[in-house]
């Protein structure tokens, strides 16, 4: 007989999400009603900096259905949202839960209205007086780090709350003669991580455990309840966080909102189950924004090609607040931590800062910062390759850090290793048949042809040496996970990450499975849940297959143990004869079996099988962490075609080769890669957050906010290079924000090139049609 | 006080009478009154499609019409599809597509299909996505949620 167990990981094994999902039985926070429930409605600022001079809310107080209408005063003991850092010239800012006397951007919360229902509260809102006087506001970043500029925290006295250089090597060669270099300043503007699934949270009484429920749409519940308890004073046993199916969060809903407490706060006043359900329009103007970064660089090179030195400037523009838990440092952190790419460059210099405007927060959003830093340093080396006149996929090999420099620190101090940087470029070219685009001339041709490369690195899965954010007080490098079989012999598996799309109740069993020998029909996985486990986070950073599937690992492992232990005292054998599968335990020797059912039922009821010291809950505990983290990279090659009259940009062809360590099922990953890219299209063709001069939202619908559609994005051909393993127990990297690092840069790239022709280099992203358009007839360079 | 309007309505071969407010939205009737929470709202004007439902065959966005609208109308849900063998096949191939994540946007896109595939016009891939582009999904990228159009389109055709 096989020694091995059935194999799971390496399989397309279809979802157990799909049947409830597909046939309207999923649930998700929305979908709670609760016998006797409030429904919440934000009475929001449409002014972007001003001071609150009144508001009167007497008129609204009197309509029928309204339980009451609540302003600051009516919380003046909670403590504001205060996100620490450990770093080093950071200033936390203090964002209360309702505005106290200023108001810092469009959409934020100054009063908060309980109803009968969501029609109700809007009636009232439209009866609340407010009075704001208008301060100056400050919308753009070059203007809000100039020493007039007014200040948005009095109390940090500057608008620049954080402020960073990365050094490594020397700046001495730039006094040579035969250094090359090119410079740019590029642009991303802001995004919005548009879940379809808005934000929303429904508080109830659990009356039998005197304690509380709050069902949130989060991504990170155990984040979100251990913030809870600490602003609230409330005790942890008395709170519990649950996110039931979550329709997508991208980033969006991984961090704690003013809406989350106050639900909470309203549950505990009014002693009723309280709803709120964002509109998208809030959601568009409240939900954490991102991407919004300047870049100014210049890549030193010699005349050979051989790079050696990277410099610049990074503005990150974070808007009103430092977001909790991931503070303002974020995202223009990590555009600088990842700007250095997959090459190798010894002289790095980078300085960062993160300013305040008057706009919504920003946050998490796919991709982190290295959407930003991966559209910079890829462009900067196609424009170094028409300078170098050599070809920018070979420019890019040449400087590819290679498997014998492994491990390689780049100038930000982050570590590569073990990833096939230069095998995913390689095959990604073979994939689209890269020469024949070298005679491509689009001077005479209606439809112009561009081909763009960008190749990335990225840190996943990343353990407690390094913080997700820098300087976070935040344990996101462990997970813990519980796998148990009950006297039915049924098998629970629970862990502190929170799935919302990721198919990780698929994924995770798919590994106990096969480490456990179960039957993966008999798998139950349990996660969004903070009663279930004492300590976990949630899912995001690309975490949670790799930590969770590694955990999974350990426990199975320990449970397979004591189940061989036993089986081995009812079989009289020896323990190097069982085997297990399929959940079933087998004697090698002989034709004996039993099922994990008959096992549980020997360990908890039946009193005579197993002796007392055998008869221990079948239940094994572990926790993980990978301490550093595992390298993921992949080459993004997209091939555009622009209609010379209409300015339309197509993508005609896409590539992927990417490298996530060992895939667990094939067909979950290739779909994070779909919607990663299609994440990417968005951000270089058509998403953006535009605030006019005065801070207002000029898309804040669906309709102005352009998010990508079926024939906008195209299908993907996607390679897998399995042959860079991590160090993690799974060797699984993680994976899910990949898709839309590289396509950003590789789009911006490939649309360089249709219009090369016209000698224009495109540095602002969206590079929308009409602005093509503008910049085509004007001629900028 | 706002005037209240008696409804008549055929909800997934289900009859229901209810009173409502004249400015209840088809989409909260649906999931509130009728507790058929299938239906799902992701942006009320119109836009993303994920309210999708058919009123008698034909697809509309419930978050656009009000409720009263519905009086005197057939309505069908995504929660229709799975109790039909024929509209079963469009979830089973889209699980086997893995043409869903999340889930949010799918019971739109579910009732968009099954007006789509009843229909002989669409055929080539070309046409599905632009008989799709009017649902948005920002979890799939659209490729598989394609592919099982495709695989539904072929099956259709031999029969």
């Amino acid at each position: 007989m096989n020694d091995e167990s059935k194999k799971y990981i390496g399989k397309n094994v279809l979802r157990f999400e799909d049947d409830r999902l597909l046939s309207g039985k999923g649930v998700y926070t929305s979908d709670l009603n609760f016998p006797d429930q409030l429904h919440l409605c934000f009475l929001r600022s449409d002014t972007a900096h001003g001071k609150i001079r009144s508001i009167n809310k007497d008129k609204a107080e009197k309509l029928k259905g309204i339980y009451g209408i609540f302003t600051h005063e009516d919380f003046k003991d909670v403590p504001p949202i205060k996100s620490p850092s450990r770093m080093k010239n950071y200033y936390a800012t203090n964002q209360n839960i309702l505005c106290v006397d200023k108001v810092r951007y469009v959409g934020e919360p100054i009063a908060v209205i309980v109803a009968d229902n969501r029609y109700i509260a809007e009636d009232a809102i439209e009866l609340v007086d407010v009075e704001i006087e208008n301060l100056e506001p400050v919308i753009n970043v070059k203007d809000s780090i100039k020493s007039n500029s007014a200040i948005l925290h009095n109390e940090i006295k500057s608008n620049t709350i954080l402020e960073r250089t990365f050094n490594k090597g020397d700046i001495q060669f730039k006094r040579d003669e035969k250094i090359l270099s090119v410079k740019n300043n590029f642009s991303m503007t802001r995004k919005s991580p548009v879940s379809m699934e808005t934000r929303s949270y429904v508080c109830n009484i659990d009356k039998i455990n005197d304690a509380l429920t709050l069902y949130s749409s989060s991504q990170v519940p155990g984040v979100i309840k251990d913030a809870l308890c600490q602003f609230l004073k409330i005790p942890g046993n008395k709170l519990n966080v649950v996110a039931p199916d979550v329709g997508g969060g991208f980033g969006g809903k991984a961090s704690l909102y003013p809406e989350e407490i106050i639900t909470v706060l309203l549950c505990q006043k009014f002693k009723r189950p309280i709803k709120w359900i964002s509109d998208r329009f809030e959601d568009l103007m409240s939900t954490s924004q991102g991407f919004e970064e300047i870049m100014e660089v210049e890549l030193f090179f010699k005349s050979s090609g051989e790079f050696i030195g990277l410099f610049g400037n990074i503005f990150g523009d974070v808007g009103s607040y430092s977001i909790y838990p991931w503070t303002a440092a974020l995202e223009p952190m990590q555009v600088a931590g990842f700007l250095q790419g997959p090459y190798k460059i010894d002289n790095f210099n980078v300085n960062v800062k993160c300013v305040v405007t008057n706009k919504p927060p920003t946050g998490p959003y796919r991709g982190v910062g290295r959407p930003a830093a991966v559209f910079a340093i890829e462009r900067l080396i196609d424009i170094a390759s028409k300078k170098l006149k050599i070809d920018p996929a070979k420019l890019r090999l040449q400087n590819m850090i290679d498997k014998k420099d492994f491990p390689y620190k780049i100038g930000s101090g982050i570590v590569w290793d073990k990833a096939g940087f230069k095998n995913c470029l390689k095959s990604a070219l073979k994939i689209i048949k890269y020469k024949k685009f070298k005679k491509i001339n689009n001077k005479n041709n209606k439809n112009w042809i561009g081909i763009g490369i960008a190749s990335y690195g990225e840190l996943t899965g990343i353990g407690s040496k390094i913080s997700v954010a820098p300087g976070m007080p935040l344990n996101t490098g462990t997970e813990t996970g519980i796998i148990e079989i009950d006297a039915t012999g049924s098998i629970s598996a629970t862990f502190g990450i929170a799935s919302h799309g990721q198919g990780l109740e698929t994924t995770l069993a798919q590994i106990i499975a096969e480490m456990l020998g179960a039957k993966i029909e008999d798998i139950k996985i349990n996660q969004g849940n903070t009663s279930f486990i004492k300590h976990g986070t949630g899912t995001y950073a690309s975490r949670s297959a790799a930590i969770a599937g590694s955990v999974a690992i350990k426990s199975s492992k320990k449970l397979k143990q004591q189940i061989i232990k036993i089986a081995s005292h009812i079989f009289e054998t020896n323990k190097k004869n069982i085997h297990v599968n399929e959940g079933f335990i087998f004697e090698k020797n002989t034709n004996k079996k039993i099922s994990f059912h008959e096992l549980a039922r020997a360990v908890y009821s039946d009193m005579e099988t197993l002796p007392i010291k055998l008869r221990k809950p079948l239940i094994a505990l572990e926790t993980y962490d990978p301490i550093f983290g595992a390298t993921t990279t992949a080459t993004h090659i997209a091939v555009v075609e622009i209609d010379s009259e209409t300015y339309k940009i197509k993508i005609r062809d896409y590539v992927v080769s990417e490298d996530c360590g060992k895939v667990i099922n094939p067909m979950i990953v290739d779909g994070q890669v779909h919607g990663g890219v299609a994440q990417g299209i968005g951000a270089a063709l058509y998403e953006e957050l535009r605030y006019d001069e005065s801070g207002q939202l000029q898309t804040a619908t669906l309709a102005d906010y352009l998010l990508p559609t079926t024939c906008e994005v195209p299908n993907i051909k996607i390679e897998h290079i399995e042959k860079f393993l991590p160090d993690n127990l799974g060797k699984f990297k993680g994976m899910g924000e990949g898709g839309t690092i590289g396509s950003v840069a590789a789009i911006a790239n490939a649309v360089s090139n249709a219009i090369s022709h016209l000698n224009i280099e495109i540095t602002e992203l969206p590079i929308s049609r009409d602005k093509l358009y503008n910049l085509i007839k004007s001629g900028a360079k | 006080m706002i005037n209240k309007f008696k409804i008549e309505t055929i909800v997934n071969d289900k009859k229901y009478t209810k009173i409502i407010e004249p400015r209840l939205l088809a989409s909260d009737f649906i999931r509130d009154n009728l507790n058929l929470t299938g239906t799902h709202v992701g942006c009320e004007h119109g836009v993303c499609g994920s309210c999708t439902i058919k009123i008698d065959g034909v697809t509309s966005r419930s978050c656009l019409k009000f409720a009263v609208q519905l009086h005197g109308k057939k309505v069908e849900t995504v929660e229709s599809l799975n109790s039909n063998p024929q509209k079963k096949l469009i979830l089973k191939t889209f699980k086997k597509f893995h043409a869903l994540q999340c889930g949010f946007c799918t019971p739109g896109f579910l009732i968009t299909v099954d007006e789509l595939i009843e229909n002989e016009k669409f055929q080539s891939e070309n046409e599905i996505r632009k008989a799709l582009s009017g649902n948005l999904c920002r979890c799939t990228g659209y490729e598989n949620i394609i592919k099982a159009v495709l695989e539904l389109i072929k099956i259709r055709n031999k029969k």
